[in-house]
């Protein structure tokens, strides 16, 4: 099995429930770097066997950079949250993969023995913050034909990805984003994410103090023929809409990365154990599809094959990038291994907060089902990437049930 | 009595009411939010309205069976911070006074009322009725950052009468009690920090900021599910109760003289509050605010408090700020005492270097060294950091040679108060500055005219006259002379601003405002002694106004020698009114700081200071210096609003309050001489209309 020096594991993930931005979201009248504290403090009231002053790392990404996301957030809320003052923080962004990248940098640092503890986190409040605010793009993008008119828009790439996979039809989509609010009501029965959410007190749009404690944009009970009536919106009878995609979310995710020795000597216990993780660039104009050779990659890294994986956590950005990957895989649309408790459809997607929910997912999964050895967290990234990071369950029984 | 009476131009509090479900499956509860729609710099109060949107809220709550729990906090910084002054100083009756404490003891009560657990967030700053809505909670958290927690009431001439007096002492102990409701507010009105709270039991956990409500909400539900017990202390037996209030009205007694009733009276619940019930207590307190509300003392209180609050932050005669220049280094003239305070106050404020000069090179290295010893001091308490020290410390320097002026923004003399040497260095000053230097002067009687008049620049002059001790007193009197012109004027009042003291523009006049009143006032108390009055009666005859020091601790604390060369230069300027006391010229000469002494722990008159007061043979009566001394401060105030020293009485009174620590109760004094007849006995009228700072009539 691969291995990256000293062994890493992820001793916690937690986020904020999401929320549906805009001007009426539960989060209009909260700060982005608010959530992002209220998430690290959770991880260290959760976790008082950490000394805070033994976290050397604290890797924060948010996509949009500028006020309330930015003034280096990994250092800003650092401060806000109440870290001792020698912690230092830096901002990381790769789009929607942001959290899994500062999960991956910190996981790196540990490996190579630069850091003993680290937090890892992201946040978006692209309520605050729409999709390509204060973008500039170079004017050689388009005038070089360097990517499609279409590489900057997400909903464009998904429809380019029904045209290059035209077996891949709206009904899939559709079947596939009903199933995702299905499986995410029935993990909320459960009690299964409430588990994962610190719950953030809050202004309401009147001034009053409410409490966010459960997420926001799932649509429980969603149909498949009411997915049928949605509009295309990008692209006239497109296949893309607003039920088989993610939304515009709000929310914060934080993580505790911990080399594997030290996490045992502190009394913390590993949730999941790092095996490898890869980023793959593909054609911006599918960026869907970056999770199949991301994934190839981690997987050849780590010496194992599809086969050897027993739950995955890919982002629901799109219904159809999912199905794509399934499809490359070999994988059933409805295999129960995949999104076990729904997905980014249902429960949101702020963007650069998206990579640690998978993990805190997979986590859930992993204590769940101890004959699972083996998990992914995958996700598309804009300007068409994929990221990939293969875990290893601590708990793992020896049984050999994927 | 009369119905309900709605206060004018409320900007009412709303209690929004919104729903949560605990944490941990602890089921749904009330959450509902104090907020008046201003941002914390407007704070959440209580009149009318904002007592209807509460009752309407509590209402709601108790009509539905299912919820687990209410809890009630405030916008961000802001949990309450009482009722709404601007309503009660406009009461006319003492029925609708009556009517605002029945009002808020009923919608209060509507919590304790309530069959479900109450819990105050206390979020931010919480002050008078604000805590009393908290103490009918039965369950308190508090932020770590809230910024005061207080029962000022009888600061201004109150009690805490929506429950205060009778809950508080019953939750935190009659000790602890006295201390929040009478002691503090009589010592500069101090604030309770939220350590403090947690320590006395006021609130039952601290929690921190960031994220306070929902920390607070997950503690309620453990509260709730009963995971979580709160222990209370048990009421103090009757012993401790009758002694503590015996000694607090010692205390009082010693202090205000019967001068302000509002203390006695909170004295009177808090003892009533140990075996009382809780109707009567609040009949009780019903009938204590509506004397007090109705009571002079309070309408003085009210008046001064607006002084302070505002009249304090919007000088009256301050020209355009943007007019100001700016002030980049600071010289210094003199090395003494006087210059070293105010040295280090400016290089505090304004962290520009300021240089001390001085003829005498051994001076100025102590002058210096007495800065630096200073600016260690502050180190050491930890009121500023090392660099911070370092820096400041850079900046203070001394020279014997005032060309170190040269590229000064302001000059400010604090030499010996002779006008002649005051000149002489203002002119040698004034051939090295540039000719956009501010010359202040910090004398405290001489003129500021007289010492610009011939000078090349006069209309760079201005008077910057600070009271002692300089970095505690509040007030700086900006005095305008002659030809002092706009710009100067202004950078005056934005140095005092920077300096964070509230200023106040005086005419060019004999000691300005406070060190001509005090002086005419301790005229009479000498001239009684000098008569042949006792100084011991002499003292003691002004105790009834309840001032902060007796007329010859004062003088203990100015300095004879200070006292009697600033009363030399009035008797040269109102040679009818002020005159130099021979028993005070005795004591200076004599070299004496006080006309007390300590023998055993008692205070006794220096048996040297005695040869020259009270041996005269006309002494007065008590009753004879009292009414002396104020109808000399009447005649004297009038005579000053005549002369134009200031531009209203309310300045006059806000110097006293500020630069005197005059009490609020008094409302500095003119409110004090109106209401005793005094002014219209000697002036044939009053300071202010009935009703401004006085019940209407």
């Amino acid at each position: 099995m691969a291995g990256y020096g000293r062994s890493v594991v992820l001793v916690d993930a937690l986020r904020t429930p999401f929320g549906r931005s805009g001007p009426t979201g539960r989060y209009a009248q909260t700060r982005a770097d608010d959530l992002v504290v209220a998430v690290l403090r959770e991880l260290l009231r959760r976790n008082p066997q950490l000394p805070p002053e033994q976290i050397d790392e604290v890797a924060i990404a948010a996509t949009t950079q500028i006020g309330d996301q930015g003034l280096t957030i990994g250092r800003s809320a650092g401060i806000l949250a109440g870290l001792p003052r020698t912690v230092p923080g830096y901002s990381v962004d790769r789009m929607c993969a942001g959290a899994m990248t500062a999960v991956t940098n910190v996981a790196a640092g540990i490996g190579i023995g630069a850091y003993d503890v680290a937090l890892a986190g992201g946040v978006e409040h692209m309520g605050r913050h729409p999709m390509g605010e204060g973008v500039d793009p170079n004017p050689r993008f388009l005038a070089e034909r360097l990517v499609d008119p279409d590489a900057l828009q997400m909903g464009k790439t998904a429809e380019n990805l029904h045209d290059r996979f035209p077996h891949l039809t709206r009904a899939r989509a559709d079947a596939y984003a009903a199933a995702s609010q299905a499986k995410t009501a029935s993990a909320y029965d459960q009690g299964r994410i409430q588990r994962q959410l610190v719950s953030v007190g809050i202004r309401d749009a009147g001034g009053a103090w409410t409490l966010s404690d459960v997420d926001e944009p799932p649509r429980p009970g969603t149909t498949l023929a009411a997915l049928g009536e949605l509009k295309t919106p990008f692209r006239p009878f497109g296949r893309v809409t607003a039920g088989n995609s993610a939304g515009l979310n709000d929310g914060a995710t934080g993580a505790v990365l911990v080399a594997e020795d030290v996490a045992l000597s502190l009394g913390l216990t590993p949730r999941l154990r790092l095996v490898s993780y890869a980023f793959a660039g593909v054609e911006p104009e599918i960026m869907g599809v970056g999770p199949i050779p991301a994934t190839e990659k981690a997987l050849r890294k780590a010496g194992l094959s599809i086969d050897d994986i027993g739950r995955f956590e890919i982002n629901e950005a799109f219904a159809v990038q999912v199905l794509a990957f399934l499809d490359h895989f070999g994988l059933a649309d409805d295999d129960e291994r995949v999104n076990p408790l729904g997905g980014a459809i249902a429960v949101g997607h702020p963007l650069a907060a998206s990579g640690i929910r998978l993990m805190s997912y997979l986590a859930d999964e992993f204590a769940v089902h101890p004959e699972v050895r083996y998990g992914l967290t995958t996700m598309c990234i804009g300007l068409g990437m994929g990221g990939t990071v293969i875990w290893e369950n601590p708990n793992h029984d020896g049984g050999t049930s994927k | 009595m009369s119905a309900t009476y709605e206060l004018p131009a409320e900007v009412v509090t709303e209690s929004k009411l919104r729903y949560v479900d605990l944490p941990r499956r602890g089921g749904r509860a009330a959450l509902i939010t104090f907020d008046n729609g201003h941002d914390h710099t407007k704070p959440n109060t209580f009149g009318a309205g904002g007592l209807a949107s509460l009752e309407l809220a509590i209402n709601e709550v108790a009509a539905q069976p299912d919820l687990v729990a209410l809890a009630i906090t405030g916008k961000p910084h802001i949990f309450a911070v009482g009722a709404d002054l601007t309503g009660i100083g406009s009461v006319q009756t003492r029925d609708q006074a009556l009517a605002i404490a029945q009002r808020g003891h009923a919608v209060f009560s509507l919590l304790g009322d309530l069959e479900i657990p109450t819990f105050a967030f206390i979020n931010g700053a919480v002050m008078g009725g604000g805590l009393e809505v908290a103490l009918h909670c039965d369950y308190r958290t508090v932020s770590s950052g809230a910024a005061a927690l207080s029962f000022p009431e009888c600061f201004l001439g109150l009690i805490p009468g929506w429950g205060g007096a009778y809950l508080l002492p019953r939750l935190i102990g009659v000790a602890n009690a006295t201390k929040v409701i009478i002691e503090n507010p009589l010592n500069m009105n101090k604030q309770l920090k939220p350590s403090d709270a947690l320590e006395l039991g006021l609130a039952d956990v601290l929690f921190e900021p960031a994220d306070f409500v929902a920390q607070s909400l997950l503690w309620a539900a453990d509260v709730v599910s009963g995971q979580l017990s709160v222990s209370r202390r048990s009421l103090d037996d009757e012993a401790t109760w009758a002694a503590v209030v015996s000694a607090a009205r010692s205390a009082v007694a010693e202090r205000l003289h019967g001068a302000a009733p509002a203390p006695m009276r909170a004295l009177d619940l808090i003892e009533a509050a140990r075996t009382s019930d809780r109707t009567t207590a609040y009949a009780a307190e019903d009938n204590a605010i509506a004397d007090l509300v109705m009571s002079e003392e309070l309408r003085a209180g009210l008046y001064s408090f607006d002084l302070v609050q505002r009249r304090a932050k919007k000088p009256i005669g301050r020209p355009d700020p943007k007019l100001a220049r700016a002030i980049n280094k600071v010289g210094l003239i003199g090395a003494g005492l006087m210059a070293a305070q105010l040295a280090l106050l400016f290089v505090r404020r304004f962290e520009v270097p300021v240089v001390i000069n001085d003829l005498d090179a051994d001076r100025v290295a102590v002058g210096v060294a007495g800065i630096h010893a200073e600016i260690a001091k502050l180190l050491k308490k930890k009121r500023i950091s090392q660099d911070k020290a370092n820096r400041l410390r850079a900046l203070v320097s001394g020279s014997v040679d005032k060309s170190a002026f040269a590229d000064c923004d302001l000059v400010l003399e604090a030499v010996f108060e002779e006008l002649s040497i005051k000149r002489r260095v203002f002119a040698e000053v004034a051939a090295i500055v540039s000719d956009t230097c501010i010359l202040a002067t910090n004398t405290s009687s001489l003129s500021v005219t007289a010492m610009s008049e011939g000078m090349p620049a006069p209309e760079r002059f201005v008077g910057l006259h600070f009271f002692n001790p300089v970095a505690v007193m509040p007030l700086l009197e900006i005095a305008r002379a002659d030809h002092t012109d706009e710009v100067t004027l202004a950078t005056a009042f934005e140095i005092g601003k920077k300096l964070k003291k509230s200023c106040v523009l005086v005419k060019d006049a004999p000691a300005f405002v406070v060190n001509r009143l005090l002086t005419r006032l301790m005229a009479q108390v000498t001239a009684a002694a000098d008569a042949g009055t006792t100084p011991e009666v002499a003292d003691r005859a002004l105790d009834d106004l309840g001032l902060p020091m007796s007329p010859f601790d004062l003088l203990a604390l100015v300095g004879p020698a200070v006292a009697h060369h600033v009363s030399g230069t009035l008797a040269e300027a109102f040679p009818d009114r002020f005159h130099t006391s021979p028993g005070l010229a005795h004591l200076v000469e004599a070299g004496k700081s006080s006309v007390w002494m300590w023998v055993d722990g008692q205070k006794v008159v220096d048996p040297q200071v005695a040869v020259a007061f009270g041996t005269g043979t006309t002494p007065w009566t008590a009753t004879e210096v009292h009414d002396r001394a104020v109808e000399a401060l009447a005649e004297e105030i009038q005579l000053m609003l005549d002369e134009g020293v200031v531009a209203a009485v309310q300045d006059i009174d806000l110097c006293l309050i500020l630069g005197a620590g005059w009490p609020f109760h008094l409302g500095g004094i003119s409110p004090y001489l109106d209401r005793s007849g005094v002014s219209e006995r000697i002036n044939g009228r009053r300071f202010l209309p009935i009703g401004v700072a006085s019940v209407p009539r």
